[in-house]
């Protein structure tokens, strides 16, 4: 922990993200992974193994351990990068996209659903 | 040399005890926010992906008595592209590992590969929208198209800025070497590529995958 080469360090690895460079075995396990968690899901849908139900939250459980994957294998988002910062924009980014995703779903579904059965959308209000 | 700048910073330690801002300051780099500011860039990306991705869910199923995802989708396609987008991944790390051991030629030689692996994406998916379009299933025919061509396009218009970027790098590469701004540009350039796979997984996920079983 020498000044000197702590100056080296800063220079060679910008931005003090030494830890997250990632190596070799980082970017080949991740895409190991990754081929696999691709695989899986669109032979589940190609072949049509499993009922819809299932085959649905089977593809959608992979593509988020997938998502987590390349994360910490190709992003390389741990707790030390940039002193917790990317981590926890990551974790708020994930909450809001989870509430705007889910939350427009959700509401407009129940919006579809409450309408009166046979009334066309589009043509509720307003008079003929 | 450097065991007389070690005693130096020895002594400068123990006369003062303010060494914490270096340490502080490896926390962030060498004074400078770019890693961590275009981080929070790719996040706001996030956002509006999130916006699209939201509106294409709400929409999914408004086909206006047009075509359905199933008539219309061509899985081996969409596969051919995941395959294509996410080999063009690990090149990418390849040309990160080969800017570690400084070698510029082979990150040329990986970011190029990426690039034309991206060109190769780009290729597969105007393809596919021009035979949709031919099909008659235009952006105009049902929300769930409108939805689809703005989601699946903006994702597309993504990677092709980040082809136009992966040639701008070249040349700087090739005009300045592994310098360290070319290292924080290639780190940037490296976390963009990675995010719009992610971005992608929830493409042929909710978009392609889920909408063949609906």
């Amino acid at each position: 922990m020498s000044s000197p080469d702590h100056a080296v360090d800063h220079d060679l690895h910008s931005h003090g993200d030494t830890h997250g460079h990632g190596t070799m075995r980082s970017y080949v396990v991740g895409f190991l992974l990754s081929a696999v968690l691709t695989a899986i899901p669109f032979w589940l849908v190609m072949s049509g193994a499993l009922q819809p139900g299932a085959t649905a939250a089977l593809v959608i459980g992979l593509a988020i351990v997938q998502i987590l994957v390349h994360t910490v294998c190709f992003l390389h988002v741990n707790t030390q990068a940039e002193g917790g910062w990317t981590l926890i924009a990551y974790v708020f980014t994930g909450v809001i996209v989870f509430i705007t995703i889910a939350g427009s779903v959700w509401i407009m579904y129940h919006l579809n659903t409450n309408m009166m059965p046979g009334m066309p959308t589009g043509q509720v209000s307003g008079t003929p | 040399m450097a065991d007389e700048l070690d005693r130096q910073a020895g002594r400068e330690a123990a006369a003062s005890p303010t060494f914490h801002l270096v340490e502080d300051e490896h926390g962030h780099g060498h004074g400078s926010p770019t890693m961590l500011g275009f981080w929070i860039y790719l996040m706001s990306d996030a956002l509006i992906f999130a916006g699209l991705f939201a509106t294409f869910g709400v929409l999914s199923t408004s086909y206006a008595g047009g075509p359905t995802p199933r008539e219309i989708f061509e899985l081996p396609l969409v596969a051919l592209n995941t395959a294509i987008l996410l080999v063009s991944s690990i090149t990418f790390g390849f040309a990160m590992l080969a800017m570690e051991g400084g070698k510029v030629r082979t990150v040329q030689l990986w970011i190029l590969v990426t690039g034309l692996l991206g060109a190769a994406f780009v290729g597969v998916e105007l393809y596919e929208f021009i035979h949709l379009i031919g099909e008659g299933a235009t952006p105009q025919r049902s929300a769930f198209l409108s939805a689809f061509f703005t989601l699946v396009g903006t994702h597309g218009l993504h990677v092709t800025l980040g082809i136009v970027w992966i040639l701008v790098m070249l040349v700087q590469l090739q005009q300045r070497g592994l310098h360290i701004e070319n290292k924080r540009r290639l780190m940037c350039l490296s976390m963009f590529w990675h995010f719009l796979d992610v971005i992608w997984i929830g493409v042929f996920t909710f978009v392609y995958l889920l909408g063949m079983i609906r």
